[in-house]
C-alpha cells in the first residue's frame, strides 16, 4: 500500500512557522521530517512518523507553490489562490527574504552573477548553510537588484515598495545592493573582523553623503553610484595634512564634534594627526575603480591595534560629520604606518 | 424580451506573459451571452491592461437568464496568427434574478484555463434589469430562492414546506463525440463546462417551475449532481424541498416578528383557491398505535386563541385563505389524523400538484421546531442498473450502426432518455415510501440520492429516515396544529422524537421498545439511526463522535449483467456487515443513537467499497446501551477461553474509557418508576433496506440479532477476530480533538469564530496482485484511520477544536486505486468557559423563553418548553438537579444554534480573532460546510453557487506531481468559489459541499485530468459583537448598515 496522492486544502492557508523555518533552511523532507521526531512533536500528539512526512510534505508543496508568489511580494497581496492572513503574509516575506550573517558576509560586495553563483557550493561547505538556502538568499539578493537597479528615487523605499519588506530589512538589501553595485571588496582577511552591520551602517552612509543622489537633490535617481565628482574633489583634502593651521582647525572642529561621544577620545585626540593623515591617504586615491573597491581594506586599521575598542563603539551619531561635506569621519582611521 | 444584462469590462492584472519577444501581452476581451458576442479595444502591451469598456447590453429572455452562463474570454492579439485564448470566466448570473440576493456582481474574477489554471484576474460589472412579466405560462422561474443549506435559511422563516421537488436531464458528453478525435483538450473542456453549466442552469429553471406550481418560493436543501455515465451520457440531477420562505425583517430579532408581508412574497404567484383545509376535511384513519388521547379542554380553548396572533406572523396576502381554515375549528381534529389525512390527501387525490404529494420526502436535516414528531429509523434502497444503450431504444433503431451514432446531433436522440433516468429513480423512491411505510411513517426526512458507476454498471442509492411531520408546515395556514398537539398530548418535546411511530404489537421488525427515559409514558426503541442532524431541543448526555464502518469485497471482474448480478449479490452481505460494524462501534462507545448516518456503496472494477459515517451520541431518552460480549466456540480449550475472557477485559476497558472520554455518565435511574420496566439492553435493527437488480425483487433484510440478552460476539473463526481486533484499533482523536459529520457537535456549545474549511485528498494504490478481503479491509481501514490522523496533526494549532461536518467520500479510479476525499471544517472551542456558558446559556434561554412568552402573546416553542416551570416531568426535574452540567447542554446549543451567544462569548470572541490588518487587499472570504458561521449572524443570503471545473495537464511532472497537480486545483477551486462570492458582496459561503472530485491520471503519458463540482450558498454575515452595537443604536435600519459592514470586517 503505497500514498500516490496525498493533499490537505485548507481555505485559508495555514503557515507553519517551524516548518518555514525548516523549509527556508533548505533542509530535505527527510532531513526535515527526522529534526521534527527528534523535536518530540510526534509524543506530544501521538501521532507517528507516516503522518508527520505526510505532513512534511504537504507543507513543502504549499510553500513551493508559494515561493512563485513570494519572488514578486505584492502579488502575494493581491493573489486569489490563497487565501492567507496579512500578518501571515508579512511573516512569509519577511522570512523568504531575510538572510544569513555568515552568508552575507561572503557575498558582500561580490557581483551578483553566474559566476558567484557557482562559487556557492564552497560558500555552503564554509558556512555550513545547505546549498538550497544559499541559493534562495543569492537568488534574492539578485532579484532585488534588478529591479532597483535602474530606478529611481531612493533605495530603501524602492526596495520596500517592490518587495514590502520591513524598514530594517530593507535598509539592509540597499546596502547589499549598493555593494554590489560598487564591488566593494569585504572578503579580505583584514576584514574579517567586521560584521555585516558595519558594513551596512558605512553603506547607508555613503549612500546619503557620497552619492549622486545625494550630492544633487534633484538628480534623484542614482542612489547606487558614488559621485565621481566628489571622489576627484577629496584630492584636495591633502590640505588638511600639509596645511599645519588647517590640522589644527580641523582637529579643533572635529574634538568639539566628537566631545564626550567618544569611548576612545584621548586616544583619539593624541593620535589625530596621524588619524587624519591615514584618512587624507585613503581619501585622496578614490579616484580609481579598483582603489575604491579597495576602500575599506584601506580604510580599516587591522584589528590588532584596536582591539580595546571593537569597531562599532568607535562609531558617533552620523550627526556631526565634521567641517568638509562628505568627509568620512567614521571611517576607523588608516594604519599608522 | 425581459430582460437586459449589461456587462462592464473593467481590468485586469497579473496576466501571463503571451508574448516571449516583448515579455508582454496585448489583451483584449470577448463578452459572451447566449448567441451573442461583444469585444473590447485591444490592450496594448500590458500585463495590467486598463480596458475599462463601455456597457455591453444583451437583450434576453429570462429563461435565457437563468440557463446561460455568462461567458468571458480573455485573448492575447496576434496580427499574424490565430488570437490565443488566456483564459475564461463564467459567471452564473442568477443570484441576479432574485429580486432580494444580489443587485450587482462586481469584483475581480479569476482567469482560468483548464489546462494552465489561473492565468491573472479581470475585473467584470454585471447587471440584469429585469421587467416584470407576470405571464403565468412562463417558462423562467425567476424569483424563486435556491439554497443549499439543509435547514430552513437563518434570515428566513418557513410559512409552508410543500414538499419534495426532483428533476433531471441528459445529455451526450462532449467528451465521447466525435469531434473530441480532433480538437485540442481545452476545447473538450470548455465545451464540457459550458453544457454542464447550461445543463444545470436548466435543470434549476424546471424546479424552479415546479416550485411556482406548488406556490412556494423557494428550495431548500438543494442537490444538485451530475452522473458522468461515460458513453451513455451525462446525466444531472437535483433533488430539494420546496417551501414558501418568510424574509425576517429584522436579522437581529431572535424570533419572527414580522406582521406585514415581505417585498419578495409579493412576486409569487398567489394562491388563489387552495386545496380548502386538507386537515379538517380529510378522512379520518387513525393510526393502531394510538397510545395517548384527548379531549378538548378549557386550557385548549385558550391557546387556540394565542394561535391567532402566531398566524399574524404569516403574510396576510399568501395565507388569507389559511386563516379562514382556521376559523372552521380544524384543531378538532387529531393531530394523528390530520397528519394522516394529510399524507392521504398527498397519495390518493388526483390532485394536479400529484408529482410532489407523491413522494412525501425532505431533504432537510435539520427542521424549525415543532416539524419532526417522531421519527422511525433509517430507510435505504439501492437498485444496481445498467447503463446500456439498449435504454435508448430510439438512437438504436436509428442508427444500427455502433460507431455512427455520434455523428448524430445529440440532441435529437437523446430526448427519451430522461425518462429512463426519470424511472429507475422512480422505483427507488417508491421504495423508499414503503419502507417508510412500514415503519409507521408517513414521510421521510433526511432525503438524499446517489450513484456510483463503473463502467456501464451504476448503483443508484437513496436514503432518508422514516418519520412522522406536525402537518402545521405542510399545510396552508395550520399553524395551530403543532400546538394542540403539544398542549394536549402534554408531550416533553426533548424527547417526543424518539417515541416510536409504528404499532408496539405490530412491529416491521423484532425490537425491543422500553419506556422512554425522559418521560416514561411512551416507547422507545433501544437504539436509533437517523440521517438528520441531531435536533436542537434533544437531550444530550455528554460528547458525540464520529463512528465510521468501513469495508471491502473483492468481486470478480465480469462484464455487463453478471457484473451486475454480482453485484446486486454482494450487497446485502455488505449492508449487513456495515450494519453490523456501526453498531458494534456505538456500542463500543457507549452511545446510543446514530444522526447524520450516511452510507456510501461504491462500485469498482474488481471490489465494492462501503464507507458509513455518522455521529453517534447518548440521548437521554434512550436506554443504556448493553455492552458487547464475547463467545467462543470451543469453550474447553483453556488457553482459548483465557484469549477470550482477556479480549472481553480489553472491550470493557474500551467502553469505560470511553463513556470517560465523551462524558457519558447517565444520571441513575431508580428503578422503582411505576409501569417503567427494567431497561433491558437489547440490539435492535432500526434498518430497512433492499437491494434489487431491477427493483423488481425486493429483499428486506433481518439486521436484528435476534432476542439475545446482550449484543453477543461469536468468535468462531479468524475472520471475527479479525472484525474484534478492528473494533479495538480506531484509535480516539488525540485529546482537545472532536470529531462529528453533523452540523454541530452535542455536548460543545461554545465555539469561538476560528474556522477553518479544508478539502484533504488521498489516493493509494494496492500493492499486491493477491488481495483477501482482509488485506484489503485493513488497507482502506489504514488510510481512512492515517487520514484522520493526519487532519488532527494538521490543524493541532487549533486546539481545543471539533471537525465538524466530516464528509467522506470514496471512489475507486481504477483497478488497484483507492481514492479518499474528505471535506470539513474545524472549529475551536473555549474550553475554560464550557462551564460557565453552559450556566449562563441557561439562565439567558429561561430568561429568553420568559419574555418571548409574554411578548408573544405565549405562543410556545420548544424554547420554553424546558424553562416553563408547568412543563418539566418529575424525570425532566431529576435530569435537571443530578446532571447540572448536562441538562444545560440542550439549552446551551440551542442558544447556539440560533446564535445567540452570552457576553462572555462574545469577549471571546473578539480576543481570539486576529486583528484585522489594514493593509489587507483581498477581502477574506469565509467556506463551511454548515448552514451557520460560529459567533456570525447572517444577515442575507446572495444565490446559490454552483460551479463546474475541469483541470488537464499534460506535464504532469513539470506540475509537482499529481499531489502537486491536484493541490494547486483545490486551491484554484477554492479562489474562484471565494472570488464569486466577493463579487456578489458576500463575505462567505455555508453549506458548502464538494459533491465530486474525479481524478484520472496516466503518469506514463504524464497526463492527468480532475473534475471538480462544488456548491453552496454565498452569504452576508455579521459578527455578533458588531450586530449587537449595531442594533441597539438602529434597530430599523441595522440590515443595511450591517450588511456593509459585514462585507469589511474579517
Amino acid at each position: 500500500m503505497t500514498s500516490e496522492l496525498d493533499i490537505f486544502v485548507g481555505n485559508t492557508t495555514l503557515i507553519d512557522e517551524d516548518m518555514y523555518r525548516l523549509w527556508l533552511d533548505g533542509y530535505l523532507v527527510t532531513n526535515a521530517v527526522a529534526l521534527r521526531v527528534r523535536s518530540g512533536i510526534l509524543e506530544q500528539m501521538g501521532s507517528t512518523a507516516a503522518v508527520l512526512q505526510s505532513d512534511t510534505m504537504d507543507r513543502y508543496r504549499t510553500f513551493h507553490m508559494l515561493e512563485r508568489l513570494l519572488h514578486a511580494p505584492p502579488k502575494l497581496l493581491h493573489q486569489l489562490i490563497f487565501q492567507i492572513l496579512p500578518s501571515r503574509q508579512a511573516l512569509l516575506i519577511e522570512r523568504y527574504y531575510a538572510f544569513d550573517e555568515a552568508f552575507v558576509r561572503e557575498v558582500l560586495g561580490k557581483k551578483l552573477s553566474k559566476g558567484t553563483k557557482k562559487d556557492l557550493d564552497d560558500i555552503s561547505t564554509i558556512t555550513g548553510i545547505t546549498l538550497k538556502s544559499c541559493r534562495r538568499q543569492f537568488d534574492n539578493f539578485k532579484r532585488v537588484f534588478k529591479v532597483v537597479e535602474e530606478m529611481r528615487g531612493s533605495l530603501v523605499d524602492n526596495i520596500q515598495q517592490h518587495f514590502l519588506l520591513s524598514d530594517q530589512l530593507a535598509r539592509d538589501y540597499a546596502a547589499i545592493v549598493f555593494f554590489a553595485n560598487n564591488r566593494f571588496e569585504t572578503g579580505k582577511k583584514k576584514l574579517q573582523y567586521l560584521s555585516f552591520g558595519d558594513f551596512a551602517f558605512s553603506a547607508e552612509l555613503m549612500i546619503q553623503n557620497w552619492t549622486l543622489g545625494a550630492v544633487d537633490s534633484q538628480m534623484d535617481d542614482m542612489h547606487m553610484d558614488l559621485d565621481k565628482e566628489f571622489l576627484q574633489d577629496l584630492k584636495e583634502l591633502k590640505l588638511l595634512v600639509a596645511d599645519k593651521d588647517l590640522l589644527d582647525l580641523h582637529k579643533s572642529l572635529v574634538c568639539t564634534a566628537l566631545w564626550g561621544k567618544l569611548g576612545v577620545f584621548s586616544e583619539m585626540k593624541a593620535n589625530f594627526k596621524n588619524l587624519s593623515r591615514g584618512l587624507v591617504n585613503v581619501a585622496t586615491k578614490l579616484t580609481h575603480n579598483k582603489d575604491v573597491r579597495d576602500l575599506f581594506r584601506r580604510a580599516v586599521l587591522p584589528k590588532s591595534v584596536f582591539s580595546v575598542c571593537p569597531l562599532p563603539r568607535w562609531l558617533p551619531t552620523p550627526g556631526p560629520l565634521g567641517p568638509l561635506h562628505g568627509h568620512p569621519p567614521w571611517l576607523p582611521p588608516a594604519p599608522l604606518s | 424580451m425581459p430582460g437586459k444584462l449589461k456587462v462592464k469590462i473593467v481590468a485586469g492584472r497579473h496576466l501571463p506573459v503571451m508574448d516571449r519577444a516583448s515579455d508582454l501581452t496585448d489583451a483584449f476581451v470577448e463578452v459572451k451571452f447566449g448567441n451573442t458576442t461583444f469585444k473590447t479595444d485591444v490592450y496594448l502591451k500590458s500585463l495590467n491592461p486598463q480596458w475599462n469598456s463601455e456597457w455591453f447590453k444583451f437583450e434576453v429572455d429570462d429563461e435565457d437568464l437563468q440557463d446561460e452562463p455568462l461567458q468571458i474570454t480573455v485573448l492575447d492579439h496576434d496580427t499574424y496568427s490565430a488570437n490565443d485564448a488566456i483564459g475564461k470566466v463564467y459567471i452564473d448570473i442568477d443570484p441576479l434574478l432574485y429580486s432580494e440576493a444580489a443587485t450587482v456582481i462586481s469584483g475581480w474574477f479569476p482567469i482560468y484555463d483548464t489546462i494552465h489554471g489561473i492565468r491573472g484576474e479581470i475585473n467584470v460589472v454585471v447587471k440584469v434589469d429585469l421587467f416584470n412579466d407576470l405571464n403565468r405560462f412562463r417558462q423562467s422561474s425567476c424569483g424563486v430562492k435556491f439554497f443549499c443549506t439543509t435547514s430552513i435559511p437563518k434570515c428566513y422563516r418557513a410559512v409552508i414546506i410543500h414538499g419534495f421537488v426532483e428533476e433531471l436531464v441528459v445529455n451526450e458528453d462532449p467528451e465521447y463525440q466525435w469531434i473530441d478525435r480532433i480538437r485540442t483538450p481545452r476545447a473538450s473542456n470548455e465545451a464540457r463546462q459550458r453544457l454542464i453549466s447550461l445543463m444545470s442552469g436548466e435543470l434549476q429553471r424546471k424546479i424552479g417551475l415546479k416550485v411556482l406550481e406548488m406556490r412556494g418560493n423557494a428550495v431548500v436543501g438543494y442537490l444538485q449532481c451530475f452522473d458522468l455515465e461515460g458513453e451513455s451520457g451525462l446525466v444531472v440531477r437535483a433533488i430539494g424541498t420546496a417551501c414558501t420562505l418568510d424574509k425576517l425583517s429584522s436579522p437581529a430579532a431572535f424570533l419572527p416578528a414580522c406582521n406585514s408581508p415581505s417585498k419578495e412574497m409579493k412576486e409569487i404567484p398567489f394562491n388563489e383557491d387552495p386545496n380548502p383545509n386538507t386537515h379538517s376535511s380529510g378522512p379520518s384513519t387513525p393510526l393502531k398505535n394510538q397510545t395517548y388521547s384527548f379531549s378538548p379542554s378549557k386550557s385548549y380553548s385558550r391557546q387556540s386563541s394565542s394561535s391567532d396572533t402566531d398566524l399574524s406572523l404569516t403574510p396576510k396576502t399568501g395565507m388569507g385563505s389559511g386563516s379562514a381554515g382556521k376559523e372552521g375549528g380544524p384543531f378538532k381534529a387529531l393531530l394523528r389524523q390530520q397528519t394522516q389525512s394529510a399524507l392521504e390527501q398527498r397519495g390518493g387525490s388526483p390532485h394536479r400538484f400529484c408529482r410532489r404529494r407523491e413522494f412525501p420526502f425532505f431533504t432537510l436535516t435539520a427542521f424549525p421546531p415543532g416539524f419532526l414528531v417522531h421519527v422511525g429509523g433509517v430507510v435505504s434502497a439501492r437498485s444496481v442498473k445498467l447503463l446500456d444503450r439498449i435504454h435508448n431504444p430510439a438512437f438504436v433503431g436509428i442508427m444500427g450502426n455502433t460507431r455512427s451514432y455520434k455523428l448524430l446531433d445529440w440532441n435529437s436522440f437523446n430526448s427519451d432518455e430522461p425518462e429512463t433516468r426519470d424511472a429507475w429513480w422512480a422505483e427507488i423512491r417508491q421504495e423508499i415510501k414503503s419502507h417508510a411505510k412500514a415503519l409507521g411513517c408517513h414521510a421521510v426526512v433526511g432525503y438524499s440520492e446517489s450513484t456510483s458507476i463503473c463502467e456501464e454498471v451504476c448503483i443508484l442509492s437513496a436514503s432518508g429516515t422514516a418519520a412522522v411531520l406536525n402537518p402545521r408546515f405542510l399545510q396552508d395556514g395550520t399553524v395551530e396544529g403543532c400546538l394542540e398537539q403539544r398542549l394536549e398530548e402534554n408531550l416533553p418535546t426533548r424527547c417526543g422524537f424518539c417515541h416510536i411511530p409504528y404499532d408496539e404489537l405490530n412491529m416491521p421488525f423484532p425490537a425491543h421498545l422500553t419506556y422512554c427515559y425522559n418521560c416514561r409514558k411512551q416507547k422507545v426503541p433501544d437504539v436509533l439511526f437517523t440521517t438528520i442532524d441531531l435536533p436542537t431541543d434533544a437531550t444530550v448526555i455528554g460528547k458525540g463522535c464520529l463512528i465510521q464502518a468501513r469495508l471491502c469485497r473483492l468481486k470478480k471482474k465480469a462484464q455487463a449483467e453478471a457484473n451486475a448480478t454480482a453485484i446486486s449479490n454482494l450487497l446485502p452481505f455488505m449492508e449487513y456487515e456495515v450494519h453490523t460494524q456501526l453498531m458494534n462501534k456505538l456500542k463500543l462507545k457507549g452511545m446510543n443513537a446514530l444522526f447524520g448516518l450516511r452510507i456510501q456503496i461504491t462500485v469498482g472494477e474488481n471490489m465494492l467499497m462501503g464507507l458509513a459515517s455518522a455521529t453517534g451520541v447518548y440521548l437521554a431518552a434512550l436506554p443504556t446501551p448493553g455492552g458487547i460480549q464475547i463467545a467462543g466456540k470451543t469453550p474447553n480449550d483453556g488457553s482459548y477461553e483465557q484469549h477470550i475472557s482477556h479480549m472481553q477485559k480489553k472491550i470493557n476497558d474500551t467502553i469505560a474509557k470511553n463513556k470517560e472520554l465523551y462524558e457519558i455518565n447517565p444520571p441513575e435511574i431508580s428503578e422503582e418508576i411505576i409501569g417503567s420496566p427494567i431497561p433491558e439492553p437489547r440490539q435492535r435493527s432500526r434498518l430497512l433496506r433492499s437491494q434489487s437488480e431491477s427493483s423488481d425483487e425486493v429483499t428486506e433484510l433481518d439486521l436484528s440479532h435476534g432476542k439475545k440478552d446482550a449484543f453477543v460476539l461469536e468468535i468462531d473463526d479468524t475472520d471475527a477476530m479479525e472484525d474484534v481486533h478492528s473494533l479495538l484499533t480506531d484509535v480516539p482523536p488525540p485529546s482537545g480533538f472532536y470529531s462529528c459529520n453533523t452540523e454541530i457537535m452535542p455536548g460543545i456549545n461554545n465555539w469561538t469564530s476560528e474556522i477553518q474549511m479544508f478539502t484533504s485528498v488521498r489516493v493509494i494504490r494496492l500493492s499486491s496482485l493477491n488481495l483477501t478481503n482482509q488485506a484489503l479491509n485493513k488497507n482502506f481501514n489504514d488510510l481512512c484511520e492515517n487520514l484522520l490522523k493526519s487532519l488532527y496533526f494538521k490543524l493541532r494549532s487549533m486546539i481545543p477544536c471539533c471537525l465538524c461536518h466530516v464528509n467522506f467520500t470514496v471512489s475507486l479510479p481504477e483497478d488497484e486505486l483507492i481514492q479518499v476525499t474528505v471535506t470539513a471544517v474545524a472549529i475551536t472551542f473555549d474550553k475554560n468557559q464550557a462551564l460557565q456558558t453552559t450556566k449562563t446559556h441557561v439562565e439567558k434561554s429561561l430568561q429568553r423563553a420568559s419574555t418571548d412568552n409574554e411578548e408573544l402573546l405565549q405562543f410556545p416553542l420548544e424554547l420554553c418548553s424546558d424553562s416553563l416551570p408547568s412543563h418539566p416531568l418529575p424525570p425532566a426535574k431529576e435530569h435537571l438537579e443530578s446532571a447540572s452540567s448536562n441538562s444545560g447542554i440542550p439549552a446551551a446549543q440551542r442558544a447556539v444554534t440560533v446564535e445567540k451567544a452570552s457576553p462572555v462569548g462574545d469577549g471571546n470572541f473578539r480576543n481570539r480573532s486576529a486583528p484585522p490588518c489594514a493593509n489587507s487587499t483581498v477581502g477574506v472570504v469565509k467556506m463551511t460546510p454548515l448552514s451557520f458561521i460560529p459567533g456570525a449572524k447572517i444577515t442575507k443570503y446572495l444565490g446559490i453557487i454552483n460551479m463546474f471545473f475541469i483541470r488537464e495537464t499534460t506535464s504532469l511532472r513539470e506540475e509537482g506531481g499529481v499531489s502537486g497537480f491536484l493541490h494547486a486545483f483545490i486551491a484554484e477551486v477554492f479562489a474562484m468559489v471565494r472570488a464569486h462570492v466577493a463579487a456578489l458582496g458576500g463575505n462567505a459561503v455555508v453549506s458548502y459541499i464538494m459533491k465530486q472530485c474525479v481524478f484520472m491520471e496516466n503518469p506514463n503519458k504524464n497526463q492527468a485530468q480532475c473534475l471538480i463540482n462544488v456548491s453552496g450558498d454565498a452569504v452576508v454575515f455579521v459578527r455578533e459583537s458588531d450586530l449587537e452595537v449595531v442594533s441597539t443604536q438602529q434597530p430599523t435600519a441595522n440590515c443595511q448598515s450591517s450588511c456593509t459592514e459585514g462585507e469589511v470586517t474579517t
